[in-house]
C-alpha cells in the first residue's frame, strides 16, 4: 500500500507509475508528460501543490479529453471545466489522468467500460468495484494518493471498499456538479478517493463549496475536515442501523463490522442501535429515479452537436442509429427503463410513487440524527470484490449498491475506509452523517483509522 | 433530415367530400377558442445561462456550455425572468404561486440541444387571471380566463430551407425566456380571439417585458380551436394551429380550420386531434410535421432547479413596481371628457401617453393637447416610422405653440406652419412666427381699416350687410383675411363686423 508515499512534488513519478500500470486499465486517457512538468512547476501555492491526482472521465477538464467511458463521447474535449476541476487547479493539484469508468458511471465493476475493464489492483482477477473503478485502482495501485470520482448510487464508496482505500460522498450541494456530465441528477456527487482518511479529507476540502453555477449548490461555510484528526469521540454517538445488518450478511463481514463498532466504542463512541425502516425500498427507489433521470440527461447524446453521428438521410434514422452504436447495452437498458417510468400512465406508479418513497427515506435519517446520533456505522457493500463476469444478471449487480444507495436518495454524506480483510480482499465500513455534518463523519474516521492501524487491512 | 410537411387541407379538400362549402357550412356550429401565447422575456441574458439574447446575431453566435447542452453544462435560474414573470402574473390579474417548479418536457427534435425543454408543468408560477377584451355580447362585458402563466426556456430555430437536403440549425434562441400565457377556451369567435390578442399584446408592452413583434417572434400565438353545434356544452375535439405570423393570421386560420371542422362534422365524420400550420401565403392550413413523440413529453421535475420559492414581499415590490394599464389610463383620460376616440388613439400604446400628459402639464387643455397628439404629432411618427420616445419635438415647444393658439396669437392654420417649422428649427414658436409674420393682428386700429376697406371695396356687399343680411358675415371675414394676407385675427374681425351691422 501507499501509505508511507509522500503526497507532493512527485507529479511525473506518479505520471511515470500510470504508465508503468497500464495493466490495470485505470486510465482512459493520461496527461503529456511536458504537460506535467510545466503544471508542477507552475502549480498554484494551496493545500494540494504539486500534488498528482487523478480524475474521472465524467468530470470536464479542457486539457484531457472527457468520454465518460462511452463511444458516444469518445476523445471529446470539453470547451470548458467542471468546477471541481479549476478548484483543484486553484489549490496546485496536478491532473495527471482521466479514469476508466462505465459507462455514463452505470455499473458498479467498472466492467461497462467501452475502453475495457480496469483490474482491482489488490487481485487482477477481481472488479475494482465502479462506476469509479479507474480512480480507485489510481490510488489502491500505488499510482496516486488522492482521485476523484462521481457518486450516484455509490460508485465511490462500493470501489473503495473493494480496493481497500477510503472513499468519500459528500452531502448533496456540498461540491459543485457543474462539469460533472449528468446521469442522475438530483442523486449525483463529485467525491474523493483517498490512500488515507487525512488524504480523503484534503481531497474534499479543496473542491468543496457553493458554486453560483450549480443551482443546486449551497451556500454554506465549509468545516475544516482535517481539524477532526486526532480528536477523541468522547460524547459522539454512533447508531448501528439494525436494516444495514440482515441475518443473510456473510459472518465474516459482520465480524470486521463489530470489530470497528468496539473500537469506536473504545475510543469514546457510546454506540446506540438505531433503525431506519425504509432502507430495503432503496434499491426498487434507486432502479426507478436513477434511470428515468438518466433517459432524459441521455437525450442530449444525439448525434446533433458533438460526438459521432451515424450516417443517414433521416432525422428518426440519424437517432436511433446514433444512439444504439453509441450507448452500451447497460446505458441503453437504464435509458429504455427511465424512459418507461415516466411514460404517460406509468409515472404515478413508479416515478411519483419512488419519489415519496424517497422522502421516507431521507426521513429515516433525519428522525435518527435528530434523535441525537452524529453518525451511523454500516458495512459498505454486502461482499468484497468479485471476479470478472461472475454478476451477468443485472439485477444482482444492482444488489452491490443496496447499503449505499440510501445515502445518494438522502442526500447525507458518506464514506468507506477499510476494516478488514476476508478471503484476503478489503472490507469497508461505511460511516453516514446528517447534511454537511462531514466533521463528525471525519471525527469518527480518523479515529476508527488510527484504532484499527494494520488491522484495517488484515 | 427530412420536412413531411403533409398535403395543404382546404375546405374543399377535406375528406367530407360531400360537404357543403361557402360559410355556410359553419352554420349552426359554434366557434369554441383557447390560446396559448409565447412572448419572450425582454431579458439582457437568456434564462439558465449569462449569453446574450439579442435578436439577429450571426448563427450560433450567443451560445456557451448551458445553452448548448454541452456534456455537464447545468442550468441557473435568471432572476430577471422571474421579475418580468411577475409583472405579467400581476399585469393579468393571475395568482402568483409562492412556490412553483420547472419541469423537463422530454423530446427529440434538433434545435432542442438537451433533449428537452425547461418549463412549469403541473405548478406554475401563475393562474387564474382574466382578461377583459373590449367587446360585449348582449350588454355583457367579454371577459376571457387565463388558466395560467408558466416560465419557460426557447428552443434554438431549426431552418430547413437553407441548404438542399439539410437542416441548419441555430442555437441563438436556444434558452431565451418566455412567458407562456394560456387562456380558457372561453373565446367564440376569430373576433373575439384578435380582440384578446390586441388586447394582451397591449397589456405586455405596458408591462414593458417583451417587445412582441411577432415577424421577429418574440410573441407567437398557437390556437386551440374545436367546433361544436351551439347549445352543445361539451367541447369538440381541438385541433392546434401554429405558425401565423400575424393576429389577422391567427383570426383567417381560425376561420378556415373551423370551416374545415364543420365540414367534417356535417358530413358526420369526427374530427381527429392534430397539430395544423397555417400558411399565411396560400391562406390555407397543413398537417404539422409531427415530432418524436410530441404525445407524451415524459414530463417530471427538473432536478437541477431548485422549486421557485417567491415571498409575498417580493410579490409585493413588483405589484409596486407595476406601470399604470391601459385600462386605468383610458378611465383617467375619459375623466378629462375626452372623446372615446382621442382616448382609443391616446392609449393605443404605452408612451403616446406620458408625451400627451407632459404636454397637457404645461398647456393644460387636454383636448386642444389631444388634437395635436393624435393629429400632427403622430402623423409626423408614422411618416418617420418613429417610435412615440423618439419624438424629436420636446413637450414644452409644443405646449408653447398650443399656448400661442389659445391666446390668440397665431391662427390655428399658422399653427400648422409653426409646427412644422418647430421639427427642424431650434427657434422658439414664437420667435418664427415673429420672423415669418405669422403673428396675427388683433390691433384695433389695423383691423378697423382692413373692414372699411373692404366694405369699400364691395358697396354691393356692404350694404346688403348693413341692411341686415347676416349670412354676409363669412364671406366679409374671408376678404378681411384675404386683405390682411391671413395675419388678421378673424374673431376680432367677427367681433368688429357685428358691431358695425348691430350699429
Amino acid at each position: 500500500m501507499s501509505a508511507t508515499m509522500p503526497r507532493a512534488a512527485d507529479a511525473t513519478a506518479a505520471l511515470a507509475r500510470a504508465h508503468a500500470s497500464a495493466d490495470l486499465n485505470a486510465f482512459v486517457t493520461l496527461a503529456d508528460t511536458t504537460d506535467v512538468d510545466v503544471a508542477v512547476r507552475t502549480a498554484t501555492s494551496g493545500l494540494l501543490q504539486g500534488v498528482p491526482v487523478a480524475v474521472k472521465d465524467n468530470i470536464a477538464t479542457s486539457v484531457l479529453s472527457t468520454s465518460c467511458g462511452s463511444r458516444i463521447l469518445e476523445g471529446w474535449m470539453s470547451p470548458y471545466e467542471a468546477t471541481a476541476v479549476t478548484k483543484l487547479r486553484d489549490a496546485g493539484a496536478v491532473i495527471i489522468g482521466k479514469t476508466n469508468m462505465d459507462e455514463f458511471a452505470m455499473g458498479s465493476s467498472t466492467e461497462n467500460s467501452a475502453f475495457g475493464p480496469t483490474l482491482n489492483p489488490l487481485d487482477r482477477t477481481r472488479v475494482p468495484g465502479g462506476s469509479s473503478g479507474g480512480s480507485a485502482a489510481a490510488v489502491a495501485g500505488g499510482i496516486c494518493r488522492i482521485a476523484y470520482g462521481s457518486e450516484t448510487g455509490g460508485s465511490v464508496r462500493q470501489p473503495a471498499a473493494f480496493c481497500g482505500i477510503v472513499g468519500v460522498k459528500p452531502t448533496y450541494g456540498r461540491v459543485s456538479r457543474f462539469g460533472l456530465v449528468a446521469f442522475a441528477s438530483s442523486l449525483d456527487h463529485i467525491g474523493v478517493f483517498g490512500a488515507t482518511v487525512d488524504d480523503a479529507a484534503v481531497g474534499l476540502q479543496v473542491i468543496a463549496g457553493h458554486d453560483r453555477q450549480d443551482a443546486t449548490s449551497v451556500d454554506l461555510p465549509v468545516d475544516d475536515y482535517r481539524a477532526e484528526a486526532g480528536r477523541p469521540l468522547d460524547g459522539l454517538v454512533v447508531g448501528v442501523p439494525v436494516e444495514y445488518f440482515p441475518t443473510s450478511l456473510d459472518g465474516r463481514i459482520r465480524a470486521r463490522c463489530d470489530r470497528a463498532i468496539d473500537m469506536l466504542r473504545q475510543n469514546g463512541a457510546e454506540i446506540r442501535h438505531v433503525s431506519l425502516p425504509h432502507t430495503e425500498l432503496a434499491i426498487p427507489v434507486y432502479y426507478i429515479l436513477a434511470p428515468a433521470e438518466a433517459s432524459s440527461n441521455l437525450a442530449r447524446f444525439d448525434g446533433v452537436r458533438y460526438g459521432p453521428r451515424a450516417a443517414t438521410d433521416d432525422l428518426r434514422g440519424m437517432y436511433e442509429q446514433t444512439r444504439s452504436q453509441g450507448f452500451g447495452p447497460e446505458v441503453t437498458r437504464r435509458i429504455i427503463l427511465g424512459t418507461y417510468v415516466l411514460s404517460q400512465g406509468h409515472y404515478d406508479a413508479y416515478y411519483l410513487k419512488a419519489m415519496r418513497v424517497r422522502e421516507k427515506i431521507t426521513q429515516d435519517f433525519a428522525a435518527v440524527f435528530a434523535s441525537g446520533v452524529h453518525v451511523l456505522f454500516t458495512p459498505t457493500t454486502p461482499t468484497p470484490a468479485f471476479g470478472f463476469g461472475t454478476k451477468s444478471d443485472p439485477l444482482e449487480m444492482y444488489l452491490s449498491d443496496i447499503f449505499t444507495a440510501t445515502a445518494n436518495l438522502a442526500g447525507v454524506p458518506a464514506m468507506s475506509q477499510p476494516i478488514g480483510l476476508v478471503d484476503g480482499m478489503p472490507v469497508g465500513g461505511q460511516l453516514l452523517a446528517a447534511h454537511f455534518r462531514e466533521a463528525d463523519m471525519f471525527r469518527a474516521a480518523f479515529a476508527l483509522e488510527q484504532a484499527l492501524g494494520s488491522e484495517a487491512l488484515s | 433530415m427530412t420536412t413531411t410537411n403533409g398535403t395543404p387541407i382546404t375546405a374543399a379538400a377535406t375528406a367530407a367530400a360531400t360537404a357543403p362549402t361557402g360559410a355556410e357550412v359553419t352554420t349552426g356550429f359554434e366557434m369554441v377558442v383557447g390560446l396559448e401565447v409565447h412572448v419572450q422575456l425582454k431579458t439582457a441574458s437568456k434564462a439558465f445561462c449569462g449569453c446574450s439574447t439579442d435578436f439577429g446575431a450571426a448563427p450560433n453566435r450567443n451560445t456557451c456550455p448551458v445553452c448548448l447542452a454541452l456534456p455537464g453544462a447545468l442550468p441557473v435560474l435568471n432572476g430577471r425572468a422571474v421579475e418580468l414573470a411577475l409583472r405579467v402574473a400581476l399585469g393579468l390579474g393571475c395568482t402568483v404561486n409562492g412556490r412553483s417548479i420547472f419541469a423537463r418536457k422530454n423530446y427529440f427534435y434538433p434545435d432542442l440541444p438537451k433533449g428537452y425543454q425547461i418549463s412549469q408543468h403541473d405548478e406554475p408560477i401563475a393562474e387564474h387571471g382574466t382578461l377583459d377584451i373590449g367587446l360585449t355580447v348582449d350588454g355583457t362585458a367579454r371577459v376571457i380566463g387565463i388558466t395560467r402563466a408558466h416560465m419557460e426556456e426557447d428552443a434554438g430555430k431549426s431552418i430547413h430551407d437553407r441548404y438542399e437536403a439539410a437542416t441548419a440549425v441555430d442555437l441563438n434562441r436556444s434558452g431565451v425566456p418566455l412567458v407562456e400565457i394560456v387562456s380558457e377556451p372561453d373565446m367564440r369567435s376569430p373576433e373575439e380571439a384578435g380582440a384578446y390578442l390586441r388586447t394582451l399584446k397591449q397589456i405586455l408592452l405596458y408591462l414593458d417585458i417583451s417587445d412582441c413583434n411577432m415577424e421577429e417572434g418574440s410573441l407567437r400565438v398557437d390556437a386551440n380551436v374545436s367546433a361544436r353545434p351551439f347549445g352543445e356544452q361539451k367541447l369538440g375535439t381541438k385541433c392546434e394551429v401554429k405558425n401565423m405570423n400575424s393576429f389577422s393570421g391567427v383570426e383567417k386560420a381560425l376561420a378556415a380550420e373551423f370551416r374545415r371542422q364543420c365540414g367534417v362534422l356535417r358530413a358526420g365524420g369526427t374530427v381527429q386531434q392534430q397539430t395544423l400550420l397555417w400558411d399565411g401565403h396560400r391562406n390555407e392550413i397543413r398537417p404539422a410535421r409531427s415530432k418524436e413523440g410530441s404525445s407524451d413529453y415524459r414530463y417530471f421535475p427538473e432536478p437541477d432547479l431548485p422549486p421557485l420559492v417567491i415571498t409575498a414581499d417580493e410579490i409585493e415590490h413588483v405589484r409596486a413596481s407595476l406601470p399604470e394599464l391601459p385600462a386605468a389610463r383610458r378611465t383617467r383620460y375619459a375623466a378629462m371628457k375626452l372623446s372615446e376616440y382621442d382616448v382609443q388613439e391616446l392609449t393605443a400604446d404605452p408612451a403616446t401617453g406620458p408625451y400627451f400628459e407632459s404636454v397637457l402639464a404645461l398647456h393644460g387643455d387636454p383636448k386642444a393637447v389631444a388634437n395635436w397628439v393624435n393629429g400632427e404629432v403622430r402623423a409626423t411618427l408614422n411618416e418617420s416610422g418613429a417610435a412615440w420616445d423618439a419624438v424629436t419635438l420636446a413637450p414644452a415647444r409644443l405646449g408653447a405653440l398650443l399656448d400661442l393658439v389659445r391666446d390668440g396669437v397665431v391662427s390655428s392654420s399658422a399653427a400648422k406652419k409653426l409646427y412644422a417649422q418647430l421639427l427642424t428649427s431650434p427657434d422658439t414658436a414664437r420667435a418664427i412666427a415673429e420672423r415669418d409674420g405669422l403673428i396675427q393682428v388683433r390691433d384695433d386700429n389695423a383691423l378697423a381699416g382692413w373692414v372699411a376697406e373692404v366694405l369699400a371695396d364691395n358697396p354691393a356687399e356692404a350694404a346688403r350687410f348693413a341692411a341686415g343680411e347676416k349670412k354676409l358675415t363669412g364671406l366679409l371675414v374671408g376678404l378681411v383675411m384675404k386683405k390682411s394676407q391671413g395675419r388678421a385675427d378673424p374673431k376680432l374681425v367677427n367681433q368688429l363686423l357685428a358691431s358695425r351691422a348691430a350699429g
